[in-house]
């Protein structure tokens, strides 16, 4: 989902900085708010942190024969809340753009924007209308995960069809969800299944930790 | 969850990774197959005649200092998780 450094016009560089900068700062806001409410908490945003660390490092071969990485967003977007996993997404991107030319300064903020904000929001509405349903949290990750995964690379795909609508928007789409989205479905299943692993452990070592952060479904509480 | 279910997941996961080398085994990069899909969407920008206009300011000098710095990612990534689940599962068992 990285969009390369330079292969976006000036003027959605611009766009999706400014988007991206509101939310990461309210996601510190957020951050400060939990740390000094919870600071126990800090620990499991460390592991969010590096969760997203470790899988968005493994570039996966998939069934179209192409390879791709997952993110990684949906274990902190449940946890924390969408604006929290923007700012954990900033600090994987600005590793990956400056030392591994991975992504980019100039396309920094679109990048945040798709898997810092697009995929955790995807991730988190899933995951908190899942639970309230009565749904097993276990369960729940795993669709928020695998959705939060999938529609980071759907928005991607959205922000270079919007750069670059040629021969028109639609066929650019197409094209670019072709690339991208197709490739990663078995990668997203995989993502799911990665974060319901860590989530079972979580569950059993820190249930009050994740209960008074109102990570739970209500029954399990 | 028990273990046996935790095991069956991950053994599923592998295999959902395994599967493409085993269908496409024998392709390789050259004939097209294995490529990132992040450099397939720069191939498709760049077919619209765009010119990127503005480059890394550093890039890994090699493949190998490239696998360098995702390894050390993946590291970074694994010793946080690996030292907060070790010492929660080690508090687990005092109390």
């Amino acid at each position: 989902m990285h969009i390369m450094e330079g292969y976006l016009p000036l003027n959605w560089c611009i766009i999706w900085f400014v988007i991206s900068i509101i939310v990461v700062a309210f996601g510190l806001y957020q951050i400060k708010k939990i740390v000094d409410e919870t600071p126990e908490s800090k620990a499991l945003l460390a592991v969010s942190g590096a969760f997203m660390f470790v899988l968005s490092s493994l570039k996966l071969p998939s069934v179209t024969g192409s390879c791709s990485h997952p993110c990684g967003n949906g274990l902190g977007a449940a946890l924390f809340g969408p604006a929290v996993t923007a700012v954990l997404a900033t600090i994987v991107l600005i590793f990956q753009a400056l030392l591994l030319a991975h992504g980019g300064l100039t396309t920094l903020g679109a990048n945040i924007f798709s898997m810092g904000i697009v995929g955790p929001l995807v991730a988190w509405i899933v995951y908190k209308g899942l639970t309230k349903a009565g749904i097993s949290s276990t369960i729940a990750i795993f669709f928020a995960a695998f959705l939060g995964d999938l529609l980071t690379y759907v928005a991607t795909s959205f922000q270079l069809a919007l750069a670059f609508p040629a021969p028109n928007f639609g066929a650019a789409l197409t094209a670019f969800l072709t690339i991208f989205a197709v490739t990663q479905v078995p990668l997203a299943i995989g993502e799911g299944i990665l974060t319901v692993i860590i989530w079972d452990r979580l569950k059993a070592y820190k249930p009050k930790l994740l209960d008074k952060l109102g990570a739970l479904a209500p029954n399990e509480a | 969850m028990k273990t046996s279910t935790l095991i069956i997941l991950a053994v599923v996961c592998i295999i959902i990774f395994v599967a493409p080398l085993i269908m496409f085994s024998g392709h390789g990069e050259d004939d097209g197959y294995f490529g990132g899909s992040d450099d397939a969407a720069s191939e498709q920008i760049e077919a619209s005649h765009y010119e990127p206009w503005f480059s890394s300011i550093w890039e890994p000098p090699s493949g190998e200092i490239e696998s360098l710095l995702f390894a050390l990612q993946a590291a970074i990534g694994a010793i946080i998780i690996g030292y907060f689940f070790g010492y929660w599962r080690g508090q687990g068992k005092e109390e």
